[in-house]
């Protein structure tokens, strides 16, 4: 990695300075900063940097950031690894990750899902992990049909291993044209966005499961109890769920060989099992096996202020981030059914501006227990639980809604501009 | 719609035509109708299945190019929701769902495809996308206050003489000159998109007018209003 051109290593080393700056004038992590500094100097730094590295990228509408982060520490076992820990998943959060660890001989990126046929071509990744597409942003991001025709675009031909979720139509479609795909049972609870088949428009059947319409759910989590509840295929065409050769079952991951793993992972709930099971394949494309990967996964207890518990006053708030439909339907799994929770939702950029998505979002099975709404939308949550008959408090702020508690545990789901703000007042400690 | 019957909402196509929060209308549909008394009975019906003729009110929602254009020729086919329209039910329709009622819409390359004729309106795309907060004066003759939401699109909607515009634009594009939506007879487009109803009660409750034939009582619209204040003082220029 020292061989870098000298421009190239000017870029990258003022691309840190201007980091550093930004971490010590308590701007920001640098993540960002520091990646648009070393491009602007040198537009070909990131397929510099990348070179001459075993590289995977992880995409997906959701678990980007939880799966990245466990691959890293399975990698780990065999080197060093750069990685965007931070969730900066754009070209210049993948210079700034990979100038920061320039002599690490591996690298875990997460990729956001438009950027993905880009970083695919700049970075020549080996490895590219693809988990889940649905409905997100939607006043901003491609739509996900048309992201997924990218992905086949930019997969077609191209030497490099896919991992890739096959309980998902929509990412086995963009996952598809690669020359050589892992398939991974990984779960599919949220639906809504593929009854259709993505290759012909068709109905897709599910094998023990009836269409269920949005909002269709009333006790508990949907999502799939056997296996072959995950199973799909068009009814009019020929496209169909793939034969995986690992599979999430319950709380264990079966390999290609039939073996079955207790995960055991610290992290909570179904989707933190799912991306287990995405990453213990991964781990295996780069020749670590299970029972080297596996322990590995265990010591991650939260990734980047997720699932940590900030206190104030007696009260323990556990954070759960939920930034669409399908996260929050995961989110929801993780509830401790027996705690109150706090709802907070903003429509700032990063979130999208457009809080449409509530009204995706099946709430009713957060009746019966104490909610509290906050938020900047949370005139739009409020409506919505109130249409949904989920009673709930209204509350000015974060701070008003925690003091509102009794002593003890709460849980919080945020979406991603709210999360930030109650993570700056609370605390940063990851 | 008799008055010891029940009412029937049908949710066309939820899944093909149903990604930006649409099922909102239908959930709010049935909170309004249910407070005031009147059983609601919701029919979802799914593209590879037939439209019901005999629905009071019809929905129909936003999404993706491709799946407007299956919609499109889906519904032409089956022609269930044409027998129900010429019936005398009612129906809204959002956004994608808006363009497919008219003659014409613009597709993937923005090449002209056949709409299912229900609106004396053709669109086409535009050069950009409308994206944002929408807010509109609604046509005096509807009793229906100032509409408020948000749209997302690429369409421009040019209305024929057959309907008349749902509201005039104060923010927003709409169809793109001047007006936002169109309605004829019970039938209502706009490009308000996903749960435009939320919003907009008074919208909701006209549809359950044209539907039961009924003068509806007055319900608790605190949640409503309170939303509906918030978003009006957020996006319109102070006095």
């Amino acid at each position: 990695m020292s061989q870098l051109p000298l421009r190239a290593q000017l870029a990258s080393v003022l691309g840190r300075t201007a980091a550093t700056l930004s971490r010590a004038t308590g701007r920001g992590d640098g993540s960002v900063i520091g990646g648009r500094v070393g491009l602007a100097l040198e537009p070909d730094l990131l397929r510099k940097l990348a070179q001459d590295r075993k590289l995977a990228l992880v995409s997906a509408t959701n678990g980007k950031t939880t799966t990245t982060r466990l691959i890293t520490s399975a990698l780990q076992d065999l080197g060093d690894v750069a990685t965007n820990a931070f969730g900066a998943n754009m070209p210049a959060g993948h210079v700034s990750a990979l100038s920061s660890a320039k002599d690490a001989p591996y690298g875990v990126l997460e990729v956001d899902e438009k950027y993905l046929p880009e970083v695919v071509d700049t970075t020549g990744a080996g490895v590219i992990v693809l988990m889940n597409l649905s409905r997100d942003q939607m006043d901003r991001a491609a739509e996900i049909w048309l992201l997924a025709q990218k992905w086949r675009r930019a997969l077609a031909g191209r030497n490099v291993h896919v991992i890739a979720n096959a309980d998902d139509p929509l990412v086995t479609w963009g996952a598809s044209t690669a020359a050589r795909v892992t398939w991974v049972s990984a779960g599919q609870p949220w639906k809504e966005d593929s009854w259709c088949c993505p290759e012909c428009g068709g109905p897709l059947d599910r094998k023990g499961l009836d269409y269920v319409p949005p909002g269709g759910h009333v006790s508990g989590v949907p999502g799939a109890t056997t296996q072959a509840e995950n199973d799909w295929a068009c009814r009019e065409c020929t496209f169909r769920r793939p034969e995986p050769s690992w599979i999430l079952d319950g709380d264990a991951a079966i390999d290609p060989r039939g073996q079955r793993w207790a995960l055991d992972i610290q992290l909570p709930g179904r989707a933190n099992r799912a991306n287990a099971v995405m990453a213990l394949a991964t781990a295996e494309a780069f020749g670590l096996p299970v029972e080297r990967a596996l322990p590995r996964l265990r010591e991650v207890r939260s990734v980047a202020g997720r699932y940590t518990t900030v206190e104030r006053d007696g009260r323990h708030a556990r954070l759960l981030l939920a930034k669409n439909p399908a996260g929050w339907l995961e989110a929801f799994d993780v509830l401790d059914p027996s705690l109150p929770v706090i709802l907070s939702v903003n429509a700032q950029g990063p979130d999208g501006r457009d809080t449409s998505w509530l009204w995706d979002v099946d709430y009713r099975v957060l009746r019966g227990r104490p909610v509290y709404v906050t938020g900047e939308r949370r005139l739009d949550l409020a409506l919505r639980l109130e249409v949904a008959d989920v009673p709930f408090q209204l509350a000015g702020s974060f701070g008003q809604a925690l003091a509102a508690q009794p002593p003890g545990k709460v849980d919080v789901i945020a979406n991603y501009t709210a999360f930030q703000q109650i993570r700056s007042e609370f605390g940063r400690a990851v | 719609m008799p008055s010891d019957s029940v009412l029937r909402l049908v949710w066309i196509y939820p899944d093909l035509l149903s990604t930006y929060g649409d099922q909102g209308n239908v959930l709010v549909l049935e909170q309004r109708a249910r407070r005031r008394g009147i059983p609601v009975e919701t029919v979802h019906v799914r593209s590879a299945d037939p439209v019901p003729e005999s629905g009071d009110i019809y929905l129909i929602g936003g999404g993706e190019d491709r799946p407007q254009i299956l919609a499109a020729e889906r519904l032409r086919r089956d022609g269930g929701l044409h027998r129900a329209v010429a019936r005398g039910a009612a129906m809204l329709a959002v956004c994608a769902g808006y363009q497919i009622m008219g003659s014409t819409f613009g597709g993937e390359e923005g090449q002209p495809v056949d709409g299912i004729g229900l609106l004396d309106i053709a669109s086409g795309r535009g050069a950009g996308r409308a994206v944002g907060e929408l807010v509109a004066e609604t046509d005096p003759a509807l009793g229906v206050p100032t509409l408020t939401g948000f749209e997302n699109h690429m369409g421009v909607t040019r209305l024929g003489p057959g309907v008349r515009p749902l509201s005039r634009t104060v923010v927003g594009t709409g169809n793109g000159d001047g007006t936002e939506g169109c309605y004829a007879g019970k039938v209502v487009g706009t490009y308000l998109h996903g749960p435009a109803l939320a919003r907009n009660p008074g919208l909701a409750d006209l549809l359950l007018t044209w539907a039961t034939g009924a003068q509806l009582p007055p319900a608790d619209d605190t949640w409503y209003e309170r939303l509906r204040g918030e978003r009006l003082a957020a996006v319109l220029p102070r006095p």
